[in-house]
């Protein structure tokens, strides 16, 4: 009962933070708006015991990704940054409004009919098996069957690529304007 | 025994290939040398092939098979015919296959002499006509013209060659076309005159046309008979194959209805009417090309051709179709003959000459007969009436090969020195160009048949076969052919005359005019040589190599028929010399005001190259080349047009939904997603 | 305890709010923010399904996590190009970059 509490009240922290990030019309209060919904994220993490994880999604995405935003949100002119959303009731909005309804009806629907998400019982005791970092290493580092080190290795040259990528993107524009 | 016999093909091909490659870039004189020395090598080993091939005593193999012979002879008597080697090519069927070998027959062992012979004396002659007609001319675009023309000479060289040494019909109809092809190259050789361009266009467009009845004809013949193969000789199933062919009612009509459709190919090689018109127009190339492909040899094709399939024409019932070969070039024979007497360009007329003579040898070829109450095919006896024409046409192919080479290397010899080709600018030659003088003399003389010069004998023996075709139709033929002797002997006479004695065009205004001069070496040497050749080749005991069935003929000359012969040359010079010796030509010019329009219509070829204009331009253009260009541009292009005009527009249409506009396509992806689950949900 | 069914719908409510986001928005700094909304929320999907279906596996904790290093890695490229894109046309809204297409 107080896990489905705390569902709840991370539940609304989201659904409010989410509403507010793409309804604000200030970019900043925007990034804001998405550091509580990633703050909510990780606490349903830990929620379902999942602390590696809520850790992670701690420091990577609201320790990390929101302080670029913020940095990105700096480095490009205010002025530009204002007026960011199309006008309320507006003839796109009333479009998104729409798909979004509709999207989230299908979904519904897909819930609704799917047999497995309805019958399974979740056993008591689940939520509180305990993962320990141990089992995440050696999971994610083994080459088993249930061993996931070809998708790190994966990540590992993508996120490489990545960051040489950004170099290399913000890079180009400065030899052109040093010539 | 002939294991080096590739080379003959390879050698001139190779030389081809090095010279048209890099031709531009050597100097003139290594290119010439390298085509000369190719040609020569070849000459010398089409010379040494024929020794082996007509004198060998003792046994050989060539592909697999062993010949006996003694003097080049089987036991049965008749030469064998060798296959060096046969390659497949194209598989078409188990029995059609398309293979490209080399074969040697007493007629393609003849051939092969006929053809390097000539051609090796082009190559030596061109090196000093190229070379003055470049100094001459001084045409910028002529610069490279030197290494180009001997590059096309080794490339018809090779063709050439490789018609007479062809295993089959396909193989032969390939090189057909590729002499072709040279041809049209040669023609137009000087590309700026827009004379050259249209006649190697008119020459190439003949013959292609041509062709098609030829291509028409092997179809027939390999459907039909299940095979490209021609020889009987070697292929000891086609007698059956032809035999239950021509036995069979229904299908009777096959072989002579393909040999002809051949023929037709034949006709528009060799230039018989009406398929002659593009002829004359070649002599726009250069000289020796002239006298080398439009003299000698490509132009015998078709000879060469009928004569291959001759064993088909009188054993499976095509006897007809042979006679009206006979008629078509017994006809020809005349009108060329007139045309030649009234032709001012001594090239046009000699191209004329030309026609005739070619037409001589397949009236020759076309009163072949065979009677099998006479005997049978292969028996000595046939030799003497129905097989003496194809023995006959061989020898005159021989003889006026060597003697049309050498008038059109004289004639060469005088344009390069007057500059000119008409018959005004010349007279009273004989005193600058003492041996160009002689060496035409003598192949007048050979090509009027005065005995003792070659085309007395060969000729002879034509008129001999058509005497021995029995009937009115043989006594006719035999009696035009004796007109058309005599006319010969006018209108060579007339050139001769024309072009060396009379008055001088020089000696008019002796301080504007070039003078004229005897030729370098290099270009009198190739025609003393000829004219050696065309002075005895009448000798050679011709029916004793080549003959209908490959058996001994011995040549003898009927001295009824050659007395008739000899007067009507004779009649024919002397009427000639009355007309055309002196420095005056009363008579011709009384001649020609007296009958205008014949002789304008003897001058324009009787019309038959504008009744052509007439048919191309009004008939085959307006009736069916009009609508077929329309049906191609409105129908079929625009099909092509609607598809590219509907592409063209659809994209245009949809292509305001690339908007560039990222959130327009993830709505529409959304959209999408969306539509598809719903769609999945309503399946489940 | 908690239904599956309600991570289900606060996921897919997540996700719509983010289609919307990126949808509305026309800065395309809040579009990322926006994306990075409908990512969390299928990494909520990954991890409540993996945990309360599928107690004995990691698949679903692996796919978040490779999720949230591939989001990191996404969104560091995308501002990247985010921050050219408005040194070059000196606006970072969506409509300035439909030249984009040419």
């Amino acid at each position: 009962m107080a896990r489905l509490i705390m569902f709840a009240v991370l539940a609304v922290v989201i659904l409010a933070s989410a509403v507010f990030c793409v309804s604000t019309k200030r970019i900043m209060r925007a990034a804001t708006a998405l550091l509580f919904v990633l703050f909510g994220v990780a606490g349903l993490y830990f929620l379902l015991d999942y602390t590696f994880l809520g850790a992670v999604q701690i420091s990577i995405y609201a320790g990390g990704i929101t302080m670029m935003y913020i940095f990105a949100i700096q480095l490009v002119s205010k002025r530009t940054l204002q007026g960011l959303s199309e006008r309320w009731l507006g003839k796109r909005t009333i479009l998104a409004a729409f798909i979004a309804l509709a999207g989230f009806a299908t979904v519904v629907v897909v819930l609704l009919k799917n047999e497995l998400i309805r019958n399974t019982v979740v056993e008591g005791d689940s939520l509180s098996r305990e993962l320990t970092m141990d089992t995440v290493g050696q999971t994610l580092m083994s080459a088993d069957k249930y061993g996931y080190v070809l998708p790190f290795e994966f990540i590992s040259v993508f996120l490489l690529a990545c960051i040489i990528g950004g170099l290399v993107i913000l890079n180009h524009k400065k030899k052109e304007e040093s010539k | 025994m002939f294991d080096y016999a590739f080379l003959i093909l390879l050698l001139p091909f190779l030389s081809a290939i090095v010279l048209g490659l890099f031709g531009m870039k050597m100097p003139r004189k290594v290119a010439g040398i390298i085509g000369t020395c190719v040609v020569g090598m070849l000459f010398a080993l089409s010379l040494y092939t024929a020794y082996r091939y007509f004198f060998y005593t003792g046994e050989y193999a060539a592909m697999g098979e062993t010949f006996n012979v003694t003097d080049g002879r089987l036991a049965s008597g008749v030469y064998p015919t060798v296959t060096t080697f046969n390659l497949t090519w194209l598989k078409f069927t188990e029995l059609l296959t398309f293979n490209i070998g080399l074969r040697l027959s007493p007629i393609s062992v003849m051939m092969l002499i006929v053809i390097t012979t000539v051609s090796f004396m082009v190559h030596i002659y061109s090196f000093g006509y190229m070379a003055e007609r470049d100094e001459h001319y001084k045409f910028e675009e002529y610069e490279h013209g030197f290494q180009r023309f001997y590059a096309y000479l080794s490339l018809f060289t090779m063709s050439m060659l490789g018609l007479v040494v062809a295993t089959n019909i396909f193989q032969m109809y390939l090189f057909w076309e590729l002499v072709g092809v040279c041809s049209y190259l040669l023609i137009g050789f000087y590309y700026p005159k827009h004379t050259a361009v249209h006649a190697s266009k008119k020459a190439f467009i003949v013959t292609r046309f041509a062709d098609l009845f030829f291509l028409i004809g092997i179809l027939f013949f390999s459907f039909y008979v299940g095979t490209f193969n021609y020889d009987l000789n070697v292929n000891p199933g086609l007698v059956g194959k032809l035999t239950a062919l021509a036995a069979n009612p229904a299908l009777a009509w096959v072989l002579p209805t393909a040999l002809f459709l051949m023929f037709i190919g034949g006709a528009g090689k060799s230039a018989m009417f009406p398929l002659h018109i593009w002829l004359p127009d070649a002599m726009e190339g250069p000289t020796p090309v002239s006298a080398l492909i439009h003299a000698a040899t490509m132009v015998v094709a078709g000879v060469f051709q009928v004569a291959s399939l001759l064993p088909i024409y009188v054993q499976f019932g095509a006897q007809e179709q042979l006679h009206w070969i006979a008629w078509i070039a017994a006809f020809t024979a005349f009108y060329a003959a007139a045309v030649a007497c009234a032709q001012r360009d001594i090239k046009r007329g000699l191209a004329f000459s030309t026609i005739s003579q070619i037409a001589y040898m397949l009236v020759a070829l076309g009163v072949c007969f065979y009677d099998s109450r006479n005997g049978s095919f292969n028996s000595a006896e046939y030799l003497h009436h129905g097989g003496l024409g194809y023995m006959a046409a061989m020898f005159h192919l021989f003889t006026h090969a060597m003697f049309k080479a050498l008038l059109f290397l004289c004639s060469g010899a005088i344009i390069v020195i007057i500059g000119s080709n008409f018959k005004e600018y010349m007279g009273g030659l004989h005193k600058y160009m003492p041996i160009t003088n002689i060496c035409f003399l003598i192949g007048c003389l050979a090509i009027a048949g005065i005995p003792p010069f070659a085309g007395f004998f060969s000729k002879d023996e034509i008129i001999s076969a058509c005497n021995a075709l029995p009937g009115v139709e043989g006594q006719a033929l035999k009696w035009i052919m004796t007109i058309v002797a005599g006319m010969t002997a006018f209108y060579m006479f007339r050139l001769y005359y024309v072009i060396f004695w009379g008055s001088s065009y020089y000696e008019q205004d002796p301080e504007n005019r070039r003078r004229p001069q005897e030729v370098p070496f290099v270009m009198w040497g190739p025609l003393v040589f000829l004219a050696a050749v065309s002075v005895c080749a009448g000798w050679i005991p011709f029916g004793h190599f080549v003959s209908a069935n490959g058996l001994n003929y011995d040549i003898h000359i009927d001295w009824s028929i050659a007395t008739t012969s000899i007067i009507a040359a004779v009649i024919g010079i002397a009427l000639a010399t009355w007309m055309y010796a002196g420095k005056q030509q009363p008579v011709a010019d009384a001649l020609q005001r007296t009958f205008p329009r014949l002789h304008k219509a003897a001058l324009n070829r009787f019309y038959i190259d504008d009744a052509w204009q007439f048919f191309t331009h009004k008939i085959v253009f307006r009736c069916f080349s009009i609508p077929i260009a329309w049906f191609d541009r409105h129908v079929i292009d625009g099909t092509f047009n609607f598809m590219a005009w509907g592409t063209q527009e659809a994209g245009e249409s949809i292509r305001s939904w690339q908007s560039g506009d990222v959130r327009q396509y993830a709505v529409w992806f959304i959209t999408g997603t969306v539509a598809l689950t719903l769609v999945l949900l309503c399946l489940i | 305890m908690i239904p599956v069914g309600y991570f289900f719908v606060l996921s897919g409510l997540l996700f719509f709010i983010g289609v919307f986001g990126f949808v509305t928005r026309r800065n395309l700094v809040a579009m990322l923010i926006s994306v990075e909304l409908i990512l969390n929320s299928v990494d909520i999907n990954f991890a409540a399904f993996n945990r309360l279906l599928f107690p004995d596996g990691y698949e679903g904790l692996f796919f978040t996590l490779f999720s949230i290093g591939v989001s990191a890695a996404e969104s560091a490229v995308a501002l990247a190009i985010i921050i050219n894109v408005y040194r070059h046309f000196h606006s970072d809204q969506v409509n300035s970059i439909e030249n984009m297409k040419l």
